[in-house]
């Protein structure tokens, strides 16, 4: 029976202990981790829309609440002017949720790029979305309001071809990522005019 | 016979190096020797997890009921992985996603479960520490050498840097899976060779 009390107690111990040092880490390492995830997986994307801008984007950003969720805004500096934006959105593809980053002048409402960060197309077909530059840039200068649709379903984009579920899924993204500017453009600007000092 | 402190560290570097010698962790080894990078970024997570179970293991070797030892070990350990997996993610995540899985795996590494239960159980906080900080630095040059031949003729480079001409032809049989048996029976029977 002692041995027995023994045992739990020190395991209990011990575990606790384990418990409240890998909290303290993961408390300590939350914030770089999320900044390397953001520069390992969205970096890419958001580096590639917001081209030759004078900021780090990745470090610049704010948060605008949209209804219960939260939504990260990365800001692009040109020509010393913090007008441009790029923000996540996401449709449905083939093969599940497409993950894009949207970014939009908020001057003008002009799609400066949409580039696809997550995806789990086809290789080879759908998967084009994200390596095909020429399929990002039709969307460029389009002014980011109603619905974007692909050629045939009566639109302005061209489908990749053998992947118009995905170009679908891309416009849809698109189309959503339009409804979230139109919700938060005021607080959008607002917070911009605090990285224009 | 005893050994000195000094012994308990370099055991490590030579008589015992893991994993030639002592042919544990045998896994990591060949998985992640496919660039010096890989493997000096493993074997240097590896010595941290090393010693720092082994001293903690030693530390509390007296309160730790016999029957729930292991139990015990495994979460000592399991609690020093996950600690390298953040501070990885968070420095160097590159890194990181090159290992995968296997910087989780160390929680099952032969290695460090071996030597909490084979020296750290038994032994004062410092000799452990010795002895883990030589296994785990042994298996880092281990790793490094291993990784330095496959990287150096597999792909012509050496910690991304090339070191032969652009008209070099990378043995690229060196850094898929078989290559690694083959580069760590070369080592092994070079070891074996120098030993007589």
């Amino acid at each position: 029976m002692r041995d027995m009390i023994k045992m739990i107690v020190v395991l209990t111990i011990l575990t606790g202990f384990s418990g409240g040092l890998l909290a303290a880490v993961r408390v300590g390492t939350m914030e770089k981790i999320q900044y390397q995830q953001l520069q390992f997986i969205k970096g890419p994307a958001i580096k590639e829309i917001l081209k030759g801008c004078s900021n780090d984007p990745l470090v610049d950003r704010f948060a605008v609440k949209d209804g219960d969720a939260e939504r990260s805004f990365f800001v692009g500096v040109f020509e010393g002017k913090a007008k441009t934006v790029a923000f996540e959105s996401g449709g449905k593809g083939f093969g599940g949720e497409v993950g894009l980053m949207i970014g939009v002048n908020v001057e003008d409402d002009k799609l400066v790029g949409v580039g696809v960060t997550t995806h789990k197309e086809t290789p080879g077909l759908g998967s084009k979305a994200k390596t095909d530059v020429k399929f990002g840039a039709q969307f460029k200068g389009m002014v980011l309001k109603d619905a974007f649709k692909v050629a045939s379903d009566g639109g302005k984009i061209n489908a990749i071809s053998g992947a118009t579920v995905t170009s679908r899924g891309v416009c849809a993204g698109v189309t959503e990522a339009g409804a979230v500017y139109a919700r938060l453009k005021a607080q959008v600007a607002e917070q911009l005019k605090k990285f224009n000092k | 016979m005893a050994k000195t402190l000094v012994q308990e560290f370099t055991k490590g570097l030579w008589d015992e190096i893991p994993p030639f010698r002592l042919v544990l962790g045998i896994c990591p080894a060949l998985a992640v020797s496919k660039a010096v990078e890989d493997g000096l970024g493993m074997g240097i997570a590896l010595t941290f997890v090393l010693v720092c179970s082994n001293m903690l293991i030693s530390a509390i070797r007296k309160i730790i009921p016999s029957q729930v030892r292991i139990a015990c070990f495994i979460v000592v350990v399991a609690t020093f992985v996950i600690v390298v997996e953040l501070v990885m993610q968070a420095y160097t995540y590159a890194l990181f996603l090159k290992l995968g899985i296997f910087i989780p795996l160390i929680v099952v590494n032969c290695i460090v479960l071996g030597r909490a239960e084979a020296f750290a159980y038994k032994q004062g906080v410092i000799r452990s520490c010795a002895d883990g900080l030589g296994l785990g630095i042994g298996f880092t040059i281990s790793l490094v050498a291993l990784a330095g031949l496959r990287e150096v003729f597999g792909s012509g480079t050496f910690l991304g840097i090339p070191v032969f001409g652009p008209s070099f032809q990378p043995f690229s049989f060196l850094v898929l899976a078989p290559g690694a048996f083959v580069c760590l029976g070369l080592m092994l029977s070079i070891m074996n060779l120098a030993k007589k």
